[in-house]
């Protein structure tokens, strides 16, 4: 019952973030997303998840804020408003509608298929000395995901400095 | 299911920033909305009923644990969000310097 | 250079933060080392050493960060994090194949243990932690450069 409030919460929170005018109440409110979700990982018992995403989003609201604050939003009224709204509305009421068909396919909540956590749940302590699941999945059992996850960390890092490194090249002397 | 279909709410909600605002800070708020409902969504796919956290406890011998392969996938996609929204900000820094605005139409109206 | 009152913030926030950026510090490296017996780990670990550097940044400006961890230096230890996972990683090869834990895994429940993870954690901690503290260093640079 707590998760379907904290996701209605959560949704609320989404519809501001998008629609208000004002780009610093806008970040707020999508830090509010960030500490609702926060809560609902610990209500589904991911304590890991809730840390990560507690440091996260609190370093992801400072850049935000940093990169927003001072500029102004221009208020423009587009032209074929309505046209627009009404087919973005209509191509998301679709995709909702597919989904909803395609959602009775899923096992149920509250019921996984656990078929390849089995394995790693019997034998994690054993074969690798982690008593934390969680950390022995992703640096023993899936180390390949991990080292893929440092890669793609690294290459953005690379992208951020290329992006942002100062205008204009010294001339060789 | 009730969840599952309040998950995809949220995701369409990030959707519909995405395509309709014209406000770059606005679009990467939306992706960032997405990239939540994807997490909640795996997360919650793995819940189980009367579940516990798996941690291993000294002299206890848990037999219901939650499903922690998708915690764990998640777990990195957490991080790697922070590094793409961090690479679209400083994209739109850039562009602000450039042409003074986030209004992605007058940025096209200036190019040509 | 750190008791200049022209930049930063006020008096009361350099205090304060003077107190507790240790301590955020430590509680960083106390998420990464145990990040194999209890929640936490790498990723966690390092994005909180990296708030602590950001924290010192915001309280002090940016030349008392800078000469804590340049940019230089910041970039080096990326990829001595990187390159130190990647070694990790290929220790695996003396005993058959790649990622294979081959050091002593110890009795569970205790911080020497669980073979090469607490050194994978500490990798992928000084990894993002310093690739994290590079990005703001990144954005701060060019709004002051203007």
């Amino acid at each position: 019952m707590e998760l379907h409030i904290l996701l209605i919460f959560m949704i609320f929170a989404a519809i501001v973030a998008i629609e208000v005018k004002d780009l610093l109440s806008s970040v707020i409110a999508v830090g509010a997303v960030g500490f609702a979700l926060c809560l609902a990982f610990l209500v589904l018992k991911a304590p890991d998840l809730a840390i990560t995403q507690l440091v996260v989003e609190i370093l992801c609201l400072i850049i935000l804020i940093r990169a927003t604050i001072n500029k102004d939003l221009p208020l423009v009224i587009e032209g074929r408003w309505v046209f627009n709204a009404l087919s973005t509305l209509g191509f998301i009421a679709v995709f909702l509608l597919f989904s909803w068909l395609a959602l009775r396919e899923l096992p149920r909540f509250g019921e996984p298929i656990m078929e390849v956590v089995k394995k790693y749940l019997q034998e994690g302590v054993s074969k690798t000395g982690a008593v934390n699941i969680v950390t022995a999945v992703i640096l023993d059992f899936r180390a390949y995901d991990t080292l893929g996850e440092a890669t793609v960390l690294f290459t953005s890092v690379i992208g951020i400095m290329a992006i942002l490194r100062k205008p204009g090249r010294k001339k060789k002397e | 299911m009730i969840l599952y279909f309040l998950c995809l709410i949220l995701f369409c909600v990030g959707l519909y920033g995405v395509l309709r605002k014209r406000n770059i800070v606005k679009m990467i708020i939306g992706l960032g909305i997405m990239e939540y409902a994807m997490n909640l969504f795996f997360v919650l796919m793995g819940y189980r009923f009367h579940g516990r956290a798996p941690i291993d406890a000294k002299d206890q011998n848990i037999l219901n644990m939650v499903d922690p392969l998708p915690q764990a996938l998640v777990l990195t996609s957490i991080v790697i969000g922070l590094g793409v929204t961090a690479l679209v900000i400083s994209i739109a820094i850039r562009i602000y310097e450039k042409y003074g605005t986030f209004d992605i139409t007058k940025i096209k109206r200036l190019k040509g | 250079m750190i008791n200049n009152p022209e930049t930063g913030m006020t008096l009361i926030v350099k205090t304060i933060t003077r107190l507790t950026v240790g301590l955020i510090l430590l509680f960083g490296i106390y998420i990464i080392l145990h990040g194999h017996l209890s929640p936490g780990g790498g990723f966690a670990g390092g994005v909180i050493v990296a708030l602590s550097f950001v924290h010192l940044m915001l309280a002090f400006g940016k030349d008392v960060a800078v000469s804590r961890v340049s940019k230089n230096l910041a970039s080096n230890l990326e990829s001595i994090g990187a390159m130190m996972f990647l070694l990790v990683a290929l220790l695996g090869f003396l005993r058959g194949s790649f990622f294979l834990n081959i050091l002593a895994k110890g009795s569970p429940f205790n911080l020497f243990s669980a073979g090469t993870i607490p050194l994978s954690n500490i990798a992928i901690g000084i990894k993002v932690g310093v690739g994290l503290f590079a990005i703001f260093l990144a954005l701060v640079v060019l709004e002051r450069s203007k």
